[in-house]
């Protein structure tokens, strides 16, 4: 028990220090991007919690693999903590995206930027894997469900992607990108590293934090019905 | 500061507020465990004093 | 050989059902139609054909969702889904029979609706009807294994919109493309992957949505 909270500390200092670094990093050190200027740093943020977000939903997807796989009930809990997660990153590529769309081309929304629409659309996919398991009565029926739709979700990245891609030369010929492209200097490579490295860090620690939580709860309850 | 400057450091922000955000409801959520396990805590001695008592 | 003798006869009890209740098709053609007419009035005068392609795969999907939401009510009002569980035949073949008879009211539904569409609107290519063909198989696919979660749980006409949308929006953007762009053949293939990855999805994991 004691290794385990000692690798939950350890996760979670490495997130401080690898998230305050990227951060300092990322406005001390970078040069001003030579097009879009100085508005370019809300990349170091926005791609690094982007690609937690992916990561959280294929922790999720992984997790309702095993359930599904050996029964044990414990990935339940583990997948929806994932895809819990997931979502709150998701909401923050919704917002820093948002905000980096405003200051780049004068609006909020964009429906020609092809990350702010998937992340929209998963969005609304896992906000209504809240609403399946706010439904369903707790149970093994329940969790399975669940694991299904956390794995569909999965699918659905790549295929919502592809779909989007295809639509933007239907629905908005204008299509919205950030001039990063896979050019980064070496400057710019670093920052973008340790953020991420920090973004994923910091994923882990809340997720382990809240796991931890929810386990506690569960444990709190069959205390007190053993006690009455 | 200029504009750009403004929205970049809001981008920012927002994510440490949300993370704040998060460590807000986490302490609500420590208080409530410790009152839950103090009453639980309560339970288990009385048991143990009804247990003694017979 | 049994596996497949069991999805005939899922299929045949439902459209059977169907045949002799007659309460879910009518209803689906007669929605199709009124919301044509209805999205008629709600267009302005210039709208391009492109719009009103579009709108007619709205109203296929909430057609779609429509019959969908009947899919598992007489299962579940008779606890006759328990009685399938317990069958001695694989669990896909329900979603199997049950997906046919979707996507068999579905085709049913569209054979009126391409046609009024194409009266009331403009006409109806080929890249359209095989389109809307490919799109079938996908939205009942998917539609059939949503409907039985939804049927578990407490909400369920409103659980299943809201898992329902999300999941075919790339349907809508592979139909409507294949019906007003230049080149269909990229969004007909488009519709193609979605059927082929999502009713393998959904085959293999219909057992888990209706066992413990």
């Amino acid at each position: 028990m004691s290794l385990r909270n000692n690798q939950a500390v350890v996760l979670a200092a490495a997130a401080a220090v690898l998230l305050l670094t990227g951060t300092a990093l990322a406005f001390y050190w970078v040069p001003n991007a030579p097009l879009e200027g100085f508005r370019q740093r809300i990349f170091y943020y926005h791609v690094p919690i982007a690609l937690t977000s992916y990561a959280c939903f294929g922790w999720a997807a992984w997790k309702a693999l095993r359930l599904l796989w050996t029964r044990d009930r414990r990935y339940d809990l583990e997948s929806y903590t994932a895809v819990h997660m997931g979502v709150i990153f998701g909401i923050l590529t919704l917002i820093t995206g948002s905000v980096w769309a405003r200051t780049s081309w004068g609006h909020w929304w964009v429906w020609g930027s092809r990350q702010l629409v998937l992340f929209l659309v998963l969005f609304l996919f896992y906000a209504a894997y809240f609403m399946l398991r706010f439904s369903v009565d707790p149970g093994p029926r329940r969790a399975n469900m669940s694991a299904v739709y956390a794995l569909f979700g999965v699918v659905l990245i790549p295929i919502s992607f592809l779909a989007i891609r295809l639509a933007a030369d239907l629905v908005h010929p204008v299509v919205f990108s950030h001039d990063v492209g896979s050019k980064l200097t070496v400057s710019q490579f670093t920052t973008f590293f340790v953020c991420l490295a920090g973004m994923l860090a910091l994923a882990g620690t809340l997720y382990r934090n809240e796991l931890t939580g929810k386990r506690v709860d569960a444990r709190l309850r069959e205390l007190r019905e053993a006690l009455q | 500061m200029t504009s750009a400057e403004k929205y970049a450091t809001a981008a920012y922000l927002v994510v440490l507020a949300v993370v704040l955000l998060y460590v807000v409801l986490y302490a609500f959520k420590l208080s409530r465990l410790e009152r839950e396990v103090s009453e639980l805590v309560g339970l288990a001695r009385e048991k143990r004093d009804r247990r003694e008592a017979a | 050989m049994t596996y497949l003798r069991d999805v005939a006869a899922l299929a045949r009890k439902d459209l059977l059902l169907e045949l002799r209740s007659r309460d879910t098709l009518p209803a689906m053609l007669l929605f199709v139609l009124s919301t044509l007419v209805v999205f008629h009035f709600a267009l302005p005068a210039k709208t391009s054909d492109a719009a009103q392609a579009g709108l007619l795969w709205v109203a296929l999907l909430f057609t779609a969702l429509l019959g969908l939401v009947r899919a598992f009510v007489a299962e579940r009002e008779q606890r006759v889904l328990d009685g399938l569980v317990l069958a001695p035949c694989d669990r896909s073949a329900i979603w199997l029979g049950k997906g046919i008879g979707v996507a068999a009211f579905l085709v049913l539904a569209e054979v009126v609706a391409l046609p009024a569409y194409g009266l009331f609107f403009g006409p109806v290519g080929w890249e359209f009807v095989a389109a809307v063909a490919l799109a079938d198989i996908g939205l009942a696919a998917v539609g059939t294994l949503l409907a039985a979660m939804a049927a578990a749980s407490r909400a369920r006409e409103l659980l299943l919109p809201l898992l329902f949308l999300p999941l075919v929006i790339p349907v809508v953007v592979g139909g409507v493309g294949a019906s007003v762009a230049a080149h269909p053949g990229r969004y007909l293939a488009f519709l193609g992957l979605y059927d082929a990855v999502f009713a393998i999805l959904s085959w293999a994991s219909f057992e888990y949505v209706v066992t413990e």
